[in-house]
């Protein structure tokens, strides 16, 4: 898989947990998922969940901990599915 | 001085139609929501039909934001969908997601016989088991609390007054019809947000097939098979579905220029402890009696002021001792005893959902001036035979009703009666 298409399925995942569609609009690997797209983070669980479901890897809670930016999203899921 | 307590708005998922227009038609007409349930076929259950609305979740989709849709099952959807209806019926506005105001004056009291058990039996059994909890995620605690249809709709609508999920089995949409209205005669709200909802999932009907009450001999006569007051009545039939009501107090629903659609006039709920051939599942006679007198007497009336009985009446054994209470009760006898209907021929016994679904036909029924037929009792019971003219076969347009009663008996020896009074304005 190329960084862009887990790029996109990676926002595809998120977009439902979305709360600022303008920071959505303007999507990048720097966008913060938790201030600048305004993910609940109650529902991270359910995010990597997702995650881990599409790519079919399994993601660790301590992985879970470094990712704050959406491209340490897809650089975790491109080291997972290797 | 208590507030009078008014219906200002209604809203319904049921097996039948979905929305209070639908509803009152299909009820008109005498349409069954009854159908062949392929789960019960599938998995062995004696029973083989079950009424489930229709088409709820196309509603929910283009009704609620997609991030609550995940944390939402069955019964969630349906309340949700019955609520928002409710709350637009009312002429209230829904407040915007990002609006941070809170509607103090405004609670909810919608109930559940079993609550989450889809969401329990689906996820939470087998990925615990398998070891798999992480596998659970963040939505599934307020899916699978009892309370979790009220909190649901307490956030869709903002609300700040008294939120919570009662549960009496049976009797449970009656009970929470009941409750809110004290609240607000209390003076402790304006307005509530009352009704009831169950899902429909083989699994909560499981128990009852079990010890045999649901009925089997018309599995393949679907719309034939919940047969209240007949001769060949052999069970129920289960349901599902969500029925809220706003009930608001007189002075606020005046104050705001809202449409009021029928009075709550009397409530009443008590239990027959067990006893007096009550057990937990069945009435005490006596006690269905004294609910019925207490209900009058709150609304200040007599048996004689009653022009229509909406019942419990579920095609069990309990369908003719019912009749009779009623009659006692009401002190009307054969020939006198005024329009006696079921609404569960059409829609099945809903559980945590019945009371709240039939209140609302209570409400259309009042409001209109008709009683719907109670279908498939062409073959009236023996004993119930003495008032056979009270049983409605057909539509009856009765232009001059003004005062329904419903109660609903639930397993426990529960009971709930309201009375609900055409507004006279």
């Amino acid at each position: 898989m190329t960084e862009q298409e887990v790029f996109q399925q990676v926002v595809k995942i998120l977009t439902p947990y979305v709360k600022n569609q303008e920071a959505l609009d303007q999507v990048a690997m720097g966008t913060n998922i938790l201030e600048d797209l305004k993910v609940n983070s109650a529902r991270l669980v359910d995010v990597v969940l997702a995650f881990e479901d599409e790519f079919d890897i399994e993601i660790a809670d301590e992985d879970v901990d470094k990712v704050n930016a959406v491209g340490d999203a897809v650089t975790l899921i491109l080291q997972k599915v290797g | 001085m208590t507030e009078r307590v008014v219906v200002t708005g209604m809203g319904v998922v049921a097996p039948n139609a979905n929305g209070t227009q639908a509803f009152e038609t299909a009820l008109r007409k005498g349409h069954s929501g009854l159908r062949r349930n392929e789960a019960m076929i599938e998995h062995g259950f004696g029973c083989h039909v079950a009424g489930v609305p229709q088409g709820v979740d196309a509603l929910a989709e283009s009704s609620f934001d997609e991030e609550v849709l995940l944390a939402m099952n069955q019964s969630h959807r349906y309340t949700a969908v019955a609520a928002l209806e409710a709350w637009l019926d009312a002429g209230l506005e829904r407040p915007a997601a990002d609006d941070d105001r809170v509607d103090w004056d405004t609670g909810a009291i919608l109930g559940t016989g079993i609550g989450g058990m889809d969401t329990t039996a689906a996820k939470v059994v087998p990925l615990v088991n398998a070891k798999k909890v992480r596998r659970l995620g963040s939505t599934s605690v307020e899916q699978v609390m009892a309370s979790g249809i009220s909190a649901r709709v307490s956030g869709l609508f903002a609300l700040g007054n008294q939120v919570t999920t009662n549960s009496s089995a049976c009797s449970t949409g009656t009970e929470a019809v009941a409750d809110g209205c004290r609240r607000i005669r209390d003076g402790l709200a304006k307005r509530m947000l009352c009704g009831g909802a169950e899902a429909a999932s083989h699994y909560i009907w499981a128990g009852f097939d079990s010890m045999r009450v649901l009925s089997r001999p018309f599995n393949d006569e679907p719309e034939k098979a919940s047969r209240p007051m007949s001769a060949s009545a052999a069970g129920f039939i289960p349901g599902s579905g969500a029925g809220v009501l706003v009930l608001e107090s007189l002075s606020s629903a005046l104050e705001r220029g809202a449409t009021i659609r029928a009075e709550v006039a009397g409530v009443a709920v008590n239990c027959g402890g067990h006893r007096g051939g009550g057990s937990m599942t069945a009435p005490n006679p006596s006690g269905v009696a004294r609910c019925i007198a207490d209900c009058l007497t709150d609304a200040g009336l007599t048996g004689a002021d009653v022009g229509a009985i909406n019942g419990h009446l579920t095609a069990t054994g309990a369908d003719p001792k019912e009749v009779g209470s009623w009659s006692r009760a009401l002190g009307r006898g054969p020939g006198e005893l005024p329009w006696i209907t079921s609404t569960k021929s059409m829609i099945g016994h809903g559980l945590g959902a019945a009371g709240a679904l039939e209140c609302v036909a209570s409400v259309l029924m009042t409001e209109r001036g008709f009683v719907h037929p109670s279908i498939n009792c062409e073959d009236v019971h023996p004993e119930i035979e003495p008032f056979a003219s009270s049983i409605p076969h057909e539509l009856q347009e009765l232009p001059e009703l003004d005062t329904v009663i419903k109660a609903g008996f639930g397993f426990g020896d529960v009971n709930a009666t309201v009375i609900f009074r055409r507004w006279q304005g």
